[in-house]
Order: C-alpha cells, then structure tokens, then sequence
C-alpha cells in the first residue's frame, strides 16, 4: 500500500508551507505528494514561487511529486495558471477535466478525488487517455470501490480513496469564509488564513457538522481509515489519500505507515492518532458507514 | 431579437401536459429510477408514459429532453444503458448526461442521439465545454450557477455549443455534482441517488414556538411562527461559524432572473431553464406562463412584465445568484 | 392562481357549524366507495405511490371536526373518518385548511408553497406524504366528477343542475371545488 499527501487544501503562511514541506522530506514515509492550489486560485500568488524548491527537496527525497490543478475552472487566469502546470515538467493531477484540454496527447496524468469516477466507464475513458493513478471520490462505499479497484488496476491504474483528513464536500463560486466576514469574494482580504484547518460550522443544537475553507466546504470530522487498512487493501486499492491538516502530520503518515505494514493493530493506529489529535471527530461512514459522518470504531471516541 | 427557448420541467405526466398547454417550447423529464436527479418519491415516468408524454409533446410541436444525468453505479451501469436506449427508443429529442463514461458509451451506441450536458457536468469555462463537444459531440451545455452574465457573454463567444441557463427556481450554492454534502448527513447523494437533502431524512419537529428542521441527525434550521417554513436543504440551512451565527452558505431563496432575459439573450445563450420537476402542475403552469410573456416580450423588444411569482419560492423570495458578480 | 397574494380562506363558522353534527359512519361509507372507484379510474395514482401504498396517511382539514385516515392499498383502498383527537396512529400527516387541501388536489395550489407559505403542515414520513401529494397532482383529480361518477348513471343527470350550486358554495366557501384548468 502506498501513502500519498493530498495537497494542501488550507492558506497558511509561505513559511509554514515551507517547514511543513521540509518535514515532510525528511521525516515521512509518504511515497507520492501533490502539490498546489487545488480551491482559490488567488491564493497561489502568495507561494507559488516557492513550489519548485520544494518539488525538488521532495523529489531529492524519494518522493515522487504532482501537481495539482485547480478544482474549479471559470476565470482567464484560472486558465493560464493550467497550461503553466504541464510546463512545470513534473506529473500533473486533473481535478476539474478542464485540464484535459491543456495535456499533450499521451501525456500520462493522474486523478483528483474531484473529478468524478463513479463506473467502469469513467474509468476506462480516462486510462485509455493516460491516466495512470486515480484517487476516487470520497463519497464511495467500500463495495463501489472494489469494483473499481479490481477493473482500474487489471487495466494498469492505481487506485486510490480518501484516508486521512477533513473531506471535500462541496466548492462554490462563492466564498463562504468572505461572506461571513461581510465582504465579497473579490475583496475577501485573505480572511481564510485565520483559520488552519477551515472553520468549523456547528448547528443550532451545536452538533459539530461542517467546516468552510474559502469557497469549499469540508466536513468538520477528520475521514480516518486507519483502522480500516485491511479492509481497504482487501477491496483492491493501491494507495491512501492523506490529507494535510495542522496537526503533526508526519506522525499520521508513520502510524498509517505502521497500520499498513502490519506492525500495529488496528486498535493500536487508532490510539496511537487519537491520543495526539487536535480533533477529536473521526469518521469513515462513507466507505463504511450508512452515512458519511458515520464512525465505526467509536470505542476510540 | 431572436426568440429564446423555454425549457420546462415535468415530474409527471400532468405537469408535463400543463407544461405543454403553458407554452413551453421543451420540456425535460426523467425516468422513475435512480438515472434522473429528482428521484423523488411519487415523482417521474414509467417508458409508458414517458412515450405517451414525447408523442403529446410532439403533436403540439414541443421537444422533450431526458435527463439521465447521475453518475452510473459501477457494477450496475446497464440500468443507465438501457436510459439511454429506452430515451432513444421513445423519440426523444435529446439525453441530457453528466457522467463521461455514460457520455462516450452514449455517443458511441446512439450517436444520432442529441447529446445535452447536464449541469451536474459542472462545465463552467470554454476549454472545458469545448473538451466535452469535441470527445462526445455535446450540442449543448447546461451552465453551472457558478457564473456571472458578462461571463456567460465571454464563454459564448470561445464556444460553438449552444448554451442554457437556469432562470427561475431552486438554487445550488454549491458547485452542482461536485456536492456530497446530502450523503455525509444522509448517505444519499445527488450523484449517485439522484436525491439531495431526500425526504426520507427529513424530520420536523415542534419545539416550543420554534419549528425545527432537521435532516437525518443534523438540526438544519429552526424557525419562528411567523417564518415560512424550511425545508431542510442543507445548504440553505441556520448555523454558528465562528462568533456568528445565521446562513452561512445562502438564504432560504430561489433564484428568478427573468429581469434578466434581455442580457442573457444578448450574451448569446439560446435556451432558459427553469428548475422545479419536483413541484406540482400549479407551480409548472404558473411558471411557465409567467416565463412565456416575458420571452415573448424580450423578443419584441419590450420590458420584461415584473414577475408574480415569489410565493411559490422556497423562503417566499428571490435572488439572481452568481448572476449578480457580488453574489460571490 | 397560486401565485396570487390573497390568503387562503378559512371555511365559514356557519358551515363548521353545519358539519359538526354529520354522522360519520355515513361519511365513510360514500369515502370507501369513492376510494374503491379512484382505484379504477385512476390506477396509476397507486403504482406511484409504490411501497408507500401500504402506510396510512392523515388528512386533517383543521376547519372541520373530524380527520381522515387514508389506506391507498389498490386491492383494498379505505378511507376511515374520526373526531379530531380520537383518531389512531398514522404514518404521515398533512393538515391544512380545507380550502389549501381541496384546492392542493385540484391543482389550484402548488404543495410546496402551501408549506413554505404554512398554510399546511407536513408531519411524520415526509417521504410518503411527497409520495401521495406527487400521485395526487398527477391523477389531475377533479372531486365533484367523483362524486358525480360514484351516483352511476343518476350522476348525468344531477350534473346540469348541480354545477350553478357548486359555483355558489365555491364563492361562499373560496373552496377550489373543482379542478383547475391551464391554458396560456
């Protein structure tokens, strides 16, 4: 089983991005990293010229590097900021299939948890145009993603799921994070940088529920399958999508790590997160649950 | 200037005929099954009646669109084949689709079938539209709510596929088929069940003064007596972010651009959409009718005739969305 | 239309007055022949409403004393009728005027605006209650030719007589007491 670091979903600071990349490289057994501005183009100004000092500290590493595309498309500059990507020389990560449009015929890729994959056909569709890893949506049930895994990898793609980390429910075109603070998203002011992890968005009878990061919306429980690795190498799949958050992510990525090698039990990797968590909301309802929010292994909270 | 198209939904058969008799230049239906994205209980068309619906239409000169726009289950992809056909089979002007493996399968199997792509597509900019023309011959895409007027303008003229926008009814905040907010909250979502924020969850519940709405475990709103009532979709639901509390995503509102027919006629779109196949005959009629003399008016270069129609929206009020650039 | 601002009338007191007395055993045996009839006048208003034909439905107009109670199992279709307080449980309920009911089923109202607007309340199995109000709308139902189908052959006859009286009780009561019909 291989471990892929999702890309940095939150806006943090150029030098935090920096540190936590640096760690990364040095300290975690992660095969594959994405990296890039997947949710608000206006964003990547801030770091972008950092990112090919840190694809080559990672690549120096061991790591293999992918870039990520954004995940919704709309403005010329959105545009741009594509065609820039396949120029980077590193392998690109299609997130919204606008993408298709800018890699060169043949050009191998891999799948974003946005595009959506949900049958064989898709699926075939995009290995017979190149794509070579495709990590599936997270709404999937452990069944849907057997089917997938066993036909994606009988034709040569790997197949990854959603294992570690808020998750990705929903992008707008509005800003969510702006309109709370009482601006539009145009003159947002980079409100979301207040927030490391999204901010959390409780009901009216306080049930922690979701979590907004500028224009997407994200679940307020951290996905966790750590306690699930069997099960999910049982289905088929090839890698685990973990996603970074503020928290000591090396030592999610060595616990995962860990789990998968057999060297700790189940039991054992769900203790060894909960203990060191900022958060104490886990789920995996939607593999394995009735409803995404869903958590199995409540014994732990 | 040119006349638009008037596409009108049809949840059943009499709304269809009510669709017809209101003016409807297309009209768009589903089967009864998890292919259409109002899969709602009570709602949509046997074959029967979807071919007795299509030869109504046709006698009085209106086209019917079939939506089969939900991603296929793998293993169970046949269910949406046999959509595809069956649409096919029973004259169909078009299939509106979403999912690309359903799309390649369709143009490939039936590519004298006119190819629609649903707004589940998500397909917000030309290099995308253009992506889906070229690979699956798509005639025509359905615009995400994401964009603004002066956008769709900038997107016609890179574009040879026509174009369609929703005018009136429920309203997406979020990218639509790229949300599994319905199934973290309820397990079934848009995109694999053809339902968001599905009755079968919803709860309401008398608290005191309060109505409470509630969609599976989750409080989605409360509201006082004198409030229209919520449904709870979760988007347009009260909660507390941070110190505040309220709609963080969007109002309980619908969308109603009719004041903007002559902008979008200008910015080349072809055909209006309006949203509603889970409303009732009255709500079509209504409607459609309202829609039909404000073409009519564009058209013949007059003002559009303010709308009647708040008190059939959800939250008894209106906005134009992502239409209004502010709006982000 | 429903579009229209105007408040959805309250039935007269004079005329909840009338109804208190009515004998509803009486009642429920013209229901359960109106019901046995709709089965087959209208049999796909029960193949849509599928597995929820099998649950029993509450239909409360709040201006008259007593509920309805209805079972839309096609092989045996039964409406029972009960004073407002003394009826069994029910799987979903929809309460509302008698006039936001009658005018729901006529096509005069569209559901969902009756409940933004809360001119009726759903409660219980929301799935089932959509289910019926959708089978409803679509089975374009027209009470009065109903009623006047269920008389047999008399029926024809008491029409032309029946219709002016009609437009009387609707203009009193601002009941929709026949379907409504849609031309542009």
């Amino acid at each position: 089983m291989q471990l892929t670091l999702g890309p940095l979903m939150f806006h943090w600071k150029p030098d935090l991005i920096q540190d936590f990349y640096a760690r990364i490289a040095d300290e975690a057994p992660i095969d594959r990293v994405v990296l890039g501005e997947v949710v608000c183009s206006k964003r990547l100004p801030f770091y972008e010229a950092l990112i090919p000092e840190i694809a080559e500290r990672l690549a120096r590493a061991g790591k293999e590097v992918v870039l990520a595309s954004l995940g919704l498309v709309t403005l010329k500059r959105e545009r741009a900021m594509l065609s820039d990507l396949v120029e980077a020389g590193f392998a690109v990560e299609v997130n919204d299939l606008t993408m298709m449009r800018y890699l060169a015929k043949n050009q191998k890729f891999t799948v974003g948890p946005l595009v959506n994959v949900y049958n064989t056909g898709t699926l075939d569709w995009l290995i017979a145009r190149g794509a070579s890893h495709i990590c599936l949506p997270p709404e999937l049930p452990i069944e849907t993603i057997a089917t997938l895994a066993d036909h994606g990898t009988r034709a040569g793609a790997g197949i990854e799921v959603w294992a570690y980390g808020r998750l990705p429910l929903a992008i707008s075109g509005r800003c969510y994070h702006a309109r709370l603070a009482g601006r539009s998203k145009d003159s947002c002011l980079f409100v979301c940088e207040e927030d490391m992890d999204g901010l959390a968005v409780d009901t009216l009878d306080d049930q922690k529920f979701l979590a907004i990061n500028g224009v997407q919306t994200l679940s307020e429980s951290r996905a966790n399958m750590v306690g699930d690795v069997a099960a999910i190498d049982g289905a088929g799949v090839t890698s685990l999508r973990l996603s970074p958050h503020s928290e000591d992510m090396v030592h999610v990525a060595q616990t995962f790590r860990a789990a998968c090698d057999g060297n700790i039990s189940a039991g054992e990797a769900l203790a060894m997160l909960a203990e060191r968590a900022v958060s104490p909301r886990y789920s995996n309802g939607f593999m394995f649950g009735k409803t995404g929010a869903d958590w199995s292994h409540s014994q732990i909270n | 200037m040119t006349m638009l198209e008037l596409v009108c939904p049809a949840g059943t058969p009499a709304s269809l005929r009510a669709a017809v008799e209101a003016g409807a230049d297309t009209v768009y239906c589903g089967f009864a099954d998890e292919t259409n994205a109002r899969n709602f209980p009570g709602l949509n068309f046997s074959r029967e009646e979807m071919a007795a619906g299509i030869e109504y239409a046709h006698e009085r000169g209106t086209k019917v669109l079939v939506a089969i726009n939900t991603f296929p289950q793998a293993g169970n992809e046949a269910l949406w084949h046999r959509a595809v056909a069956d649409a096919h089979t029973v004259g169909a002007d078009a299939v509106i689709l979403a999912d690309i493996g359903l799309l390649a399968y369709t143009a490939k199997h039936h590519g004298d079938l006119r190819r629609h792509l649903s707004v589940q597509a998500a397909a917000a900019n030309p290099d995308v539209i253009n992506f889906y023309a070229e690979e699956f011959g798509v005639k025509r895409v359905v615009l995400p709510r994401v964009l603004s007027v002066p956008e769709i303008a900038a997107i016609n003229r890179e574009i040879d596929t026509e174009t369609e926008v929703f005018v009136f009814g429920g309203l997406c905040v979020m990218e639509e088929g790229r949300c599994s907010l319905s199934s973290y909250a309820t397990g079934q979502s848009p995109n694999m069940n053809g339902v968001c924020s599905p009755a079968s969850h919803v709860v309401y519940e008398q608290s005191g003064d309060e109505l409470v709405s509630k969609l599976g475990e989750f409080t989605i709103d409360k509201v006082g007596q004198d409030a229209p009532a919520p449904y709870p979709t979760l988007c347009k639901g009260c909660f507390s972010a941070g110190a505040r509390t309220g709609h963080v995503f969007e109002d309980a509102i619908s969308l109603d651009a009719a004041s903007l027919i002559p902008q979008m006629a200008k910015a080349g779109v072809t055909a209006l959409k309006i949203e509603g196949r889970q409303r009732s005959r009255a709500y079509v009629a209504a409607v459609v009718c309202s829609f039909r003399q404000a073409v009519k008016a564009c058209a013949a270069g007059q003002s559009i005739p303010p709308s009647a129609l708040a008190k059939l929206s959800e939250g008894q009020d209106n906005t134009l969305g992502a239409y209004r650039k502010t709006w982000r | 239309m429903s579009s229209s601002p105007s408040p959805i009338p309250r039935l007269p007191s004079a005329i909840r007055m009338l109804a208190r007395p009515l004998p509803l055993p009486i009642l429920a045996l013209v229901m359960n022949r109106l019901a046995r009839q709709m089965v087959r006048r209208h049999p796909s208003l029960f193949t849509r409403l599928g597995t929820h034909a099998g649950k029993c439905f509450q239909i409360d107009p709040v201006d008259l004393p007593f509920v309805f109670h209805v079972f839309p199992m096609p092989e045996a279709p039964r409406i029972t009728l009960h004073r407002r307080g003394r009826a069994g449980p029910w799987d979903g309920r929809i309460a509302g005027s008698l006039a936001a009911l009658v005018g729901m089923i006529h096509g005069a109202y569209d559901g969902d605006a009756l409940f933004f607007s809360r001119d009726i309340v759903l409660e219980g199995d929301t799935a089932a209650v959509l289910a019926l109000r959708n089978a409803i709308d679509d089975s374009e139902l027209d009470l009065f030719e109903e009623f006047l189908a269920a008389l047999g052959p008399v029926g024809r006859y008491v029409k032309p007589g029946m219709q002016p009286l009609l437009g009387q009780l609707q203009k009193r009561t601002g009941v929709a007491l026949r379907r409504a019909e849609f031309t542009s």
